[in-house]
C-alpha cells in the first residue's frame, strides 16, 4: 500500500523525479495514446502535488527538504516557501493545460515516429522546470537548468515535420542556452570560491558579508547574465522568435508558460534574497542593466510585432515586450513591484498559453502556419474558438474586467508609488501601440470576409476545451483577482527580505 | 415593497440579458426586435422609480464584491447619475422604435449582432452612470467603447473599418494614456476613488498639481470629445444612423460629459476646482471647442457629419458648464445633458428618417423635400430650436443657465463667444429646415414612407416641449447636486 | 608582479579557453565548430573549477587509506563531473541536430542554410 503520509512527507522532491521516472516509460511504451496518458498522469500529479504544498507553506510556513536526509550545506535541500510554491503550482497548471491540449494538437504536426517519444521529452522539461523552480543549491539549479533547456530543445525541433526551419531554430537555442547555462555555471563557480559554499541559503548568509569583494560582484553578474538568456531578456533574447515559432503549437504552449517564467522568478530570488544586504550593487544591476534592458524589450516587441506577419512569431515578438513589463516590475527595487511582477507572471503565462492554443487550433484546421490574413472570416467557421481568441486578446490589451488589466493596474501603481513618470508613461503608450498588433487579429476574425471559402473548417471539441477554459479563466481572476493578488503578495513578502 | 437595490438589478439587467434572447430568437424577426422593445420599457421603469426613490432623499445603492482590496464593483446612483440613467433608459424605448423602422426599411444586414451590441451599449452606458467609484466608472468606460466598436463598424465597408481604427484608436488611446494614469494618481495619493459629496481631493491632494490631474482627466475621457481629441466623432458617423442616433447623441458622448462632471463634481467637488483654479484652462479649451466646432458645422453638407460637429459643439457647453463650476453652470451643465440629448435623438431620428426614405444625405439635395415628409421636418426644427436655445422648448434653459453662470463668474469674453456661436448654431440648423419648406424642389426624389422611423422623432420632439414645462423635478434632482 | 602574473597561470589558461571557445562560437560558420567551440567553452570552465579545488601540496581526492593526507578539495570534482556529463549530453544533441539539419538542407555551414531558408520563404 501507498503511504499517503510518506508521499506528502516527500512531495518536493517527488514532484521532480516522477516526472523524470516517468520520461522514459513514456517513451518505452510505443503507443502514443499510451505515452500521452503517462504525460498526462505526470503532470496532474505534480498539480496535485504543489496544489497541496501551496496549502502546506500557507499554513505551516516555509519547507526546507533535505534531498536523502542531507543536511546542508553538505546535503542539497529543496525550498518550498510563499514564491516557489506561486511558481510550482503556475507551471504545473499551465504544464497540465498544455499537455491536455497536447495530445490532439501533437498528432497532427510532429512525425509519427516521434509521438510516443515527445511525451517523454515533454516530462523531462515539466521536471526540470519544477525542480529549477524549488531547488536550493546553487549547482542543483544548473543541472535543472540544463535538463529543461536540452528537453525544451528536442521538443522545438520536432516542429521540422511542418518546417525544417525549426531544426536551425533549435541548435541556436540550443547553443545560446548552453553558453548563458555555462555563464551561469561560471557565477556560481565565482561565488564557491569565495564563500565555498553552494547552499543558496548559505551563500546569502555568506555574500551578505562580502558585498565589496570583485569576485562576488563579478559572479552575480555572470549569474545574471546566465539567467537573462533563459529568460528572453533584451538582448539576449534571440533564440526565443524562432523558438516559438518553428515549435510544434503544443511545445509552444507550454515553453512561453513556463520556461522563461521560471527564469524570471530565479533572477528575482537572486536580485533580492541572496543580495537583500548588496544595496549598492543591486541598484546598479537594477538600474543600469534590467532597466535599459526592458524598455527596449518593451518597445522592440511592441512595434515589431505591429510589422509581423507570421502569428506565431507575432505572438513571440508579444511575449518579449511582456517579459519586458514584468522585468521592469523588478527593476523598481520594491515589494509592490515585485508584487506586480508576480502578477503578470501568472496572468501573461494564462493569457499567452491560450493565444498560442487558440492559433495552434487554427493551424491544425488550416493545416498550415498562419499568417494575420489568415484569420479573415474564421469566426463564422470556428465560434467557439475565435470567442475565445478574442477574450484572451482583450486581455492582453489590458482591457477592465480581465486579468491583463489587474497585472497593468498593479504594474501602474508600483511605477506610480516610486515615482518614476517616464517609465509610467512608456508603459501606457505601449499598452496602446499593443493596438496596433491585438487589432488587426479581432478585425480579421470579426469583420473580414474569409479568403478562401472552398476549405471546411470547423470548431473541434476536442482541440478547444482547454482553450475556453483558459479563456474563462482569464475573465474569472479579472474580477475576483483575490487569489492571484494575494498568493503574489506573499511570494513578494517572501522574496523581498530588505524589509527585515 | 421593492426596494431600490432591486429596481438597478431591474434597471441593469434587461439590457444586460436582452442579447442573450436577442441571440436565441435570432431567425424570428418579429421576436427578436421585440426584446430590446420590452427590455427598454422595464429598464426605464425601474429607472423612474430609482429617480423617485433618490428625489425623496433615498440613496440607492447596489453592492456586488470587492475586486481590488478596497475598491468594490458596487452602483451609487447619485443626481447626476439619475439625470443621465433616466436619459439613456427613456431615450432606449425610442431608439429601439426607430431602429426596428431604420432597420428594416434599410434592409440591413447583420441585425442580430446590432441589437445584441446595441443592448449591451445601453448597459455599459446605465453602468457608467451609476458607477460608484471611479475604478467601475473607468471599467464600465472601456467596456462602453467596446460594445460600440461592432455597432460603428457595422457596415464592415473599407471607410468603416478605417473609421472605426480610427474610433478605438482614439478612445482607447486617451483613456489608456490619460485616463487611467489620473484614476491611479486619484488612488495613489487619496487612498480611494470612491465618489463623495463634496469631492474627495480637498485636504489630500495637493492644489498646485490639481490642474494637471485635471487635464489628464478630461483629455483621457476621449468620448467627450474635447478638440483636438473629437476626430472619432464625425469619422463614427459611418455607422447606421440609430447607432448615431442613441449612442452618438446620447449614449456613448453622454458617458463623456458625464464623468467630466462627475469627476468635477465628485472627485475634485466644486469648492476644490474653485480654490486650486483647475477649471480655468478647460474654460478656455471647452470655449475653443465650442466655437471651432460651430465654424466647421457650418461648412458641412453631410447632413450627419453637421450634426456631428453640433453635437462636439454643444458637449463643450456642458463642459464649460463644468468648468465654469458654480452653481448655475452646474445646473446647466446637467440640464443640458438631458435637453440636447433630447434635442439631438430627434435630429438624428429625422436625419435618419430622411435617408432611409429618400436616400438623401446631402443638405443641399433636401430642398423642396418638406412636403413630402411634413412631420419630420416639424420634428426637426423643433429639436434645432431647442439646441439653438429658443423658448418654449427645454434647450432654453440650459443655455440660460450657462449666461448665468458665465455672468457670475464674470467671464464676459464668454458670454459674447456663446452669444457668436448661437448665432452660428441658428444658421446651421435652422438652413435645412429652411431648405426644405421653403426652396424649389431640384428634381423629383421618390420618397418611400416608414412611419416606425417618423414616430419617434415626434415624441422626441414632443418631449422636448414637455422638458420646457416640466423642468421642477429637473431642477430639483440638479439642486441635490449643488447643496 | 611576476608572482602575480605567473602565479595565477590557471586563471589565464581558463580564459584564453574561454574566449577562444566563445569565440569560435560566434564566428566559425560551419555548425560542427560550432560546437566544438562550444565544448571548449565548457572545458574552460571546467579547468576552472578544478584548479579553485586545488590545495597546494595536496594530492588526488581519493581516500589512500594512510593518515593525515592532504586531499585537494573533492567538491569542484563532483560538480564538474556533473557538468561533464551535461556537457556530453549537450553536445550529443547538438550533433543529433546538426545530423538531421544536414539531411534536410544538404549543408552544415549557416551562411548557406540561411540563404536556402531566404530563398525558399520568399518563393
Amino acid at each position: 500500500m501507498i503511504d499517503l503520509i510518506a508521499i506528502e512527507n516527500h512531495l518536493p522532491a517527488l514532484q521532480v523525479v516522477v516526472p523524470l521516472l516517468l520520461a522514459p516509460v513514456a517513451i518505452l511504451v510505443s503507443l502514443p495514446f499510451l505515452s500521452w496518458l503517462v504525460a498526462l498522469f505526470g503532470s496532474l500529479f505534480c498539480l496535485y502535488s504543489s496544489v497541496s504544498l501551496f496549502f502546506q507553506v500557507s499554513e505551516f510556513g516555509k519547507i526546507n527538504y533535505f534531498m536523502g536526509g542531507w543536511l546542508p550545506p553538505y546535503g542539497i535541500e529543496y525550498v518550498i516557501d510563499d514564491a516557489s510554491s506561486f511558481m510550482i503550482v503556475l507551471i504545473s497548471l499551465m504544464g497540465v493545460f498544455a499537455t491536455i491540449f497536447a495530445y490532439q494538437s501533437l498528432k497532427k504536426e510532429i512525425n509519427k515516429k516521434s509521438q510516443s517519444k515527445v511525451y517523454g521529452m515533454w516530462l523531462l522539461a515539466l521536471g526540470g522546470l519544477l525542480g529549477l523552480v524549488t531547488t536550493g543549491d546553487a549547482f542543483n539549479l544548473f543541472v535543472f537548468l540544463e535538463i529543461s533547456s536540452l528537453s525544451s530543445v528536442t521538443l522545438v525541433a520536432l516542429g521540422s515535420k511542418k518546417d525544417k526551419r525549426a531544426l536551425t531554430a533549435a541548435f541556436n537555442y540550443l547553443l545560446i542556452g548552453a553558453v548563458g547555462a555555462t555563464f551561469y555555471v561560471i557565477g556560481v563557480g565565482l561565488l564557491y570560491s569565495v564563500t565555498g559554499t553552494l547552499n543558496i541559503a548559505d551563500l546569502t548568509i555568506k555574500i551578505s558579508e562580502l558585498t565589496a569583494n570583485n569576485s562576488v560582484k563579478a559572479g552575480i553578474s555572470f549569474i545574471i547574465i546566465g539567467l537573462m538568456v533563459k529568460a528572453a531578456i533584451f538582448p539576449l533574447h534571440i533564440w526565443l522568435p524562432s523558438a516559438y515559432t518553428f515549435a510544434p503549437s503544443a511545445v509552444a504552449v507550454l515553453l512561453t508558460a513556463t520556461a522563461t517564467k521560471a527564469a524570471l522568478y530565479v533572477l528575482a530570488r537572486i536580485l533580492f534574497t541572496l543580495l537583500f544586504n548588496a544595496d549598492d550593487f543591486t541598484v546598479i544591476i537594477l538600474q543600469w542593466v534590467l532597466l535599459p534592458a526592458s524598455i527596449v524589450a518593451i518597445f522592440f516587441g511592441t512595434i515589431r510585432a505591429i510589422f509581423e506577419k507570421d502569428i506565431k512569431k507575432l505572438l513571440a515578438f508579444s511575449s518579449l515586450s511582456q517579459i519586458g513589463y514584468i522585468t521592469i516590475g523588478l527593476t523598481l527595487g520594491t515589494a509592490s513591484g515585485i508584487m506586480a511582477s508576480f502578477i503578470h507572471i501568472a496572468n501573461h503565462s494564462m493569457m499567452k498559453a491560450a493565444l498560442f492554443m487558440g492559433i495552434g487550433a487554427i493551424s491544425i484546421q488550416l493545416k498550415k502556419s498562419i499568417n494575420v490574413d489568415d484569420l479573415k472570416g474564421l469566426s463564422k467557421s470556428m465560434p467557439v474558438t475565435s470567442i475565445s481568441l478574442t477574450v484572451v486578446i482583450l486581455s492582453l490589451l489590458g482591457i477592465p474586467l480581465t486579468i491583463g488589466f489587474i497585472s497593468k493596474v498593479y504594474l501602474l501603481k508600483a511605477v506610480f508609488s516610486h515615482g518614476n513618470w517616464p517609465i509610467l508613461f512608456i508603459i501606457v503608450l505601449t499598452s496602446f501601440l499593443a493596438l496596433g498588433y491585438a487589432w488587426q487579429m479581432i478585425e480579421n476574425l470579426w469583420m473580414k470576409q474569409p479568403v478562401d471559402t472552398t476549405l471546411t473548417i470547423k470548431d473541434d471539441p476536442k482541440i478547444y476545451i482547454p482553450l475556453v477554459v483558459l479563456a474563462v479563466f482569464n475573465i474569472l481572476f479579472g474580477i475576483y483577482a483575490y487569489p492571484i493578488v494575494n498568493s503574489a503578495f506573499n511570494a513578494s513578502a517572501a522574496i523581498f527580505w530588505k524589509v527585515l | 415593497m421593492i426596494s431600490s437595490t432591486d429596481f438597478i438589478y431591474l434597471a441593469l439587467l434587461p439590457p444586460l440579458l436582452a442579447p442573450i434572447f436577442i441571440f436565441i430568437f435570432k431567425n424570428n424577426q418579429n421576436l427578436r426586435d421585440s426584446v430590446g422593445l420590452i427590455g427598454s420599457f422595464i429598464s426605464f421603469y425601474a429607472t423612474i422609480n430609482i429617480t423617485n426613490d433618490l428625489m425623496n432623499g433615498g440613496s440607492p445603492t447596489l453592492y456586488l464584491f470587492n475586486i481590488f482590496s478596497d475598491l468594490s464593483l458596487s452602483f451609487k446612483v447619485t443626481p447626476l447619475g439619475a439625470v443621465f440613467g433616466l436619459l439613456c433608459s427613456g431615450l432606449w424605448i425610442l431608439a429601439a422604435i426607430y431602429s426596428i423602422g431604420y432597420m428594416r426599411g434599410n434592409n440591413e444586414k447583420n441585425q442580430t449582432r446590432f441589437y445584441i451590441f446595441y443592448s449591451l451599449s445601453i448597459f455599459g452606458a446605465l453602468c457608467v452612470a451609476w458607477s460608484s467609484n471611479l475604478l467601475v466608472l473607468f471599467i464600465f468606460y472601456e467596456f462602453l467603447t467596446f460594445a460600440t466598436y461592432p455597432l460603428v463598424v457595422h457596415k464592415e465597408t473599407e471607410e468603416s473599418i478605417k473609421a472605426s481604427r480610427l474610433y478605438l484608436g482614439i478612445l482607447v488611446g486617451s483613456s489608456l494614456m490619460l485616463f487611467l494614469p489620473a484614476i491611479i494618481w486619484v488612488w495613489y495619493s487619496v487612498g480611494t476613488l470612491n465618489f463623495a459629496d463634496g469631492g474627495i481631493l480637498n485636504n489630500t491632494f495637493d492644489p498646485a498639481y490639481a490642474p494637471i490631474l485635471l487635464f489628464l482627466f478630461v483629455f483621457g475621457i476621449g468620448k467627450a470629445a474635447l478638440m483636438p481629441l473629437h476626430w472619432w466623432l464625425p469619422a463614427a458617423m459611418v455607422a447606421p444612423t440609430p447607432v448615431s442616433a442613441l449612442l452618438h447623441a446620447v449614449a456613448v458622448v453622454k458617458a463623456g460629459v458625464f464623468s467630466i462632471l462627475m469627476v468635477i463634481c465628485y472627485i475634485f467637488g466644486p469648492e476644490f476646482m474653485n480654490t486650486s483654479g483647475s477649471g480655468k484652462f478647460l474654460i478656455w479649451a471647452s470655449t475653443i471647442t465650442l466655437f471651432l466646432s460651430s465654424v466647421i458645422a457650418i461648412r458641412k453638407n453631410d447632413i450627419k457629419a453637421r450634426l456631428a460637429y453640433s453635437t462636439v459643439s454643444q458637449l463643450s457647453y456642458i463642459i464649460l458648464g463644468g468648468a465654469i463650476a458654480t452653481n448655475y453652470s452646474l445646473i446647466a451643465s446637467v440640464s443640458n445633458i438631458m435637453m440636447h440629448g433630447v434635442g439631438k435623438i430627434t435630429l438624428f431620428f429625422c436625419a435618419g428618417a430622411i435617408y432611409v426614405s429618400t436616400k438623401i444625405t446631402k443638405i443641399t439635395d433636401l430642398n423642396g423635400i418638406g412636403h413630402k415628409m411634413p412631420l419630420t421636418f416639424i420634428a426637426f426644427s423643433i429639436g434645432a430650436l431647442s439646441i439653438i436655445g429658443i423658448p418654449p422648448l427645454g434647450g432654453s434653459w440650459s443655455k440660460f443657465y450657462l449666461l448665468l453662470g458665465a455672468a457670475q463668474s464674470e467671464l464676459t469674453i464668454i458670454i459674447i463667444i456663446l452669444a457668436i456661436s448661437t448665432l452660428l448654431n441658428t444658421y446651421y440648423l435652422l438652413d435645412p429646415v429652411f431648405r426644405a419648406f421653403f426652396m424649389e424642389k431640384n428634381e423629383s426624389v421618390k420618397s418611400v414612407n416608414h412611419p416606425l422611423t417618423v414616430y419617434p422623432a415626434l415624441c422626441s420632439a414632443f418631449l422636448v416641449i414637455l422638458l420646457f414645462f416640466y423642468i421642477d423635478p429637473l431642477l430639483q434632482l440638479v439642486n441635490l447636486i449643488i447643496y | 608582479m611576476i608572482h602575480g602574473i605567473l602565479g595565477i597561470w590557471n586563471y589565464w589558461i581558463v580564459i584564453i579557453l574561454m574566449m577562444t571557445g566563445l569565440f569560435i562560437v560566434i564566428s566559425r560558420h560551419n555548425l560542427v565548430k560550432k560546437m566544438v567551440g562550444l565544448t571548449i567553452f565548457q572545458t574552460s570552465v571546467f579547468l576552472f573549477y578544478i584548479s579553485l579545488g586545488k590545495v597546494q601540496g595536496g594530492t588526488a581526492p581519493i581516500l589512500t587509506g594512510y593518515k593525515d593526507s592532504l586531499y585537494s578539495n573533492p567538491l569542484p570534482h563532483v560538480l564538474i563531473l556533473t557538468a561533464i556529463v551535461v556537457g556530453v549530453a549537450t553536445t550529443a544533441l547538438g550533433l543529433a541536430l546538426i545530423l538531421r539539419i544536414k539531411s534536410e538542407y544538404g549543408t552544415i555551414e549557416e551562411n548557406e542554410i540561411a540563404k536556402l531558408n531566404t530563398e525558399e520563404n520568399s518563393k
